[in-house]
């Protein structure tokens, strides 16, 4: 009930409040009522067949790129 | 490769890994002891077991699981009303398949189903309102169960119901929100917490704010944190850097996702249908202000009240032995309860915590049930 998943928006339909989102490769209408807008190419988050927020990639890069760097750097004894 | 893929790089991962083992090492020499940390939500609770973080932190963290699963932390009293409801001549009940088969003091929705009640799973709440549509000889009754993260989803689809004049549609609400379980369980003095790690998709719809009395009452650092292996990583690297550092946040390490505010569009919707009022949770007793119930203006909509359903009377009793109690306020891990992976499998579940596949023991049956205890990195 709990879980949720993640999908890309392939197709709305802004008149009843639907779009339809690929989940690898799997297609599956839900509803857009609880978001705002949400466009071809988004990513959302849904539980219960609601789309309950947006996947804001950006920051996930960034918070990746972040952690890569830091990972990757080396440096002896380095604990935080 | 997408970004949101890289939060389950291997590598990457176990670098993580080594970085948080050696906080917590740090850490544990400072306190004299493995810092205790607690989840309180059901996905967290499986990816922790799925990923094995437990043996591989054993004696630096401990990991605890708290009241995240919310079939586990519904009623007996609830389900033998759902039961009540499941019983009635020309009612359907929908319900999101969890609940099924948890147990009530006498029976369950599949026992129900099995004797020949109409019980049926939806997805979504809407589907319900969908079938109701084309069963217009029907009562359907939606069962209203989860957290802040189902409750936008039931009242989105009541205001669609009233909206195409559904009149066979209702709903019994048995919604719970999580900050009040979190304050109930930080309020016991026997359960001694250095952190927590909040739910991600809860939050999605609270915002961070909504957890900071963590920090204002209780002083202790929290993080709201996603589901992948990176994300829980991360969330315990933020937890023992506060604690090593001496601070207590409440940060926001999901930001791919949450919000400071939330979702405001979701959160006025449950506003709209739903107040807030006092609910018995399964082990934890009534908390004030924690449960959903619908509000007068939508009465029509109300199973309560539409089909006058008495409240079933209190039945404080568990199953002797049943530690599930202890286990939803982080007392308890599963396998310290007797009944655990012998009298209690998730194919014979004995306690709501073993029927759920969000649930606690039903987690460690799966993933952890043969893990050593003590492994290290």
């Amino acid at each position: 009930m709990c879980l949720g998943i993640v999908g890309k928006v392939i197709k709305v339909t802004a008149a009843d409040d639907t779009a339809i989102i690929d989940v690898h490769g799997t297609r599956r209408e839900i509803s857009i009522a609880l978001l705002g807008q949400v466009k071809v190419g988004d990513y959302v988050l849904v539980h219960a067949g609601f789309a309950i927020e947006k996947i804001d990639l950006k920051e996930a890069e960034q918070m990746v790129k972040m952690w890569e760097e830091q990972l990757n750097d080396v440096t002896p004894g380095q604990v935080l | 490769m997408s970004p949101l893929d890289r939060f389950c790089d291997t590598e990457l991962s176990r670098k993580l890994m080594g970085r948080v083992a050696a906080l917590a090492d740090a850490v544990a020499e400072r306190l004299g002891r493995p810092a205790v940390f607690i989840e309180v939500c059901g996905t967290h609770t499986v990816a922790i077991s799925r990923l094995g973080l437990r043996s591989l932190l054993a004696g630096r963290v401990e990991l605890r699981s708290g009241p995240g699963c919310p079939v586990c932390v519904t009623d007996h009293q609830e389900i033998d009303m759902m039961v009540n409801l499941a019983r009635l001549p020309g009612v359907t009940v929908g319900t999101f398949g969890d609940m099924l088969r948890v147990p009530g003091s006498r029976s369950s929705l599949e026992r129900e189903r099995a004797g020949g009640a109409d019980v049926r799973i939806f997805y979504s709440p809407l589907d319900a309102v969908a079938f109701a549509e084309a069963n217009p000889g029907r009562e359907v009754v939606f069962l209203g169960i989860g957290f802040e993260t189902t409750a936008p989803a039931v009242a989105a689809s009541l205001a669609r119901a009233r909206a195409k004049g559904v009149k066979n549609f209702s709903i019994f609400s048995a919604h719970k929100l999580i900050p009040p379980a979190i304050r109930a369980v930080l309020s016991d003095p026997e359960l001694k917490l250095d952190g927590l790690i909040l739910p991600g998709h809860v939050s999605a719809i609270t915002g961070r704010r909504a957890f900071d009395f963590i920090v204002e009452e209780y002083g202790l650092p929290s993080v709201i944190s996603g589901f992948e292996p990176m994300d829980i990583l991360i969330a315990l690297h933020e937890l023992l850097l506060q604690l090593l550092q001496g601070e207590a946040r409440v940060v926001n390490k999901y930001t791919r996702v949450v919000r400071e505010e939330g979702n405001l569009d979701a959160r006025k919707r449950i506003a709209e249908c739903f107040e807030e009022v006092d609910v018995p949770w399964r082990g934890l007793g009534v908390i004030p202000e924690s449960g959903l119930s619908l509000r007068e203006t939508f009465r029509d909509f109300d199973a309560r009240f539409k089909l006058n359903i008495e409240p079933a009377p209190p039945t404080p009793l568990y199953p002797p032995g049943c530690a599930c109690k202890e286990i939803l306020r982080g007392k308890l891990l599963p396998p310290e309860c007797r009944l655990f992976g012998d009298v209690c499998t998730p194919v014979r579940p004995v306690g709501p915590c073993m029927v759920s596949s969000e649930g606690a023991c039903a987690a460690y049956y799966r993933f952890e049930r043969f893990s050593p205890v003590g492994g290290g990195i």
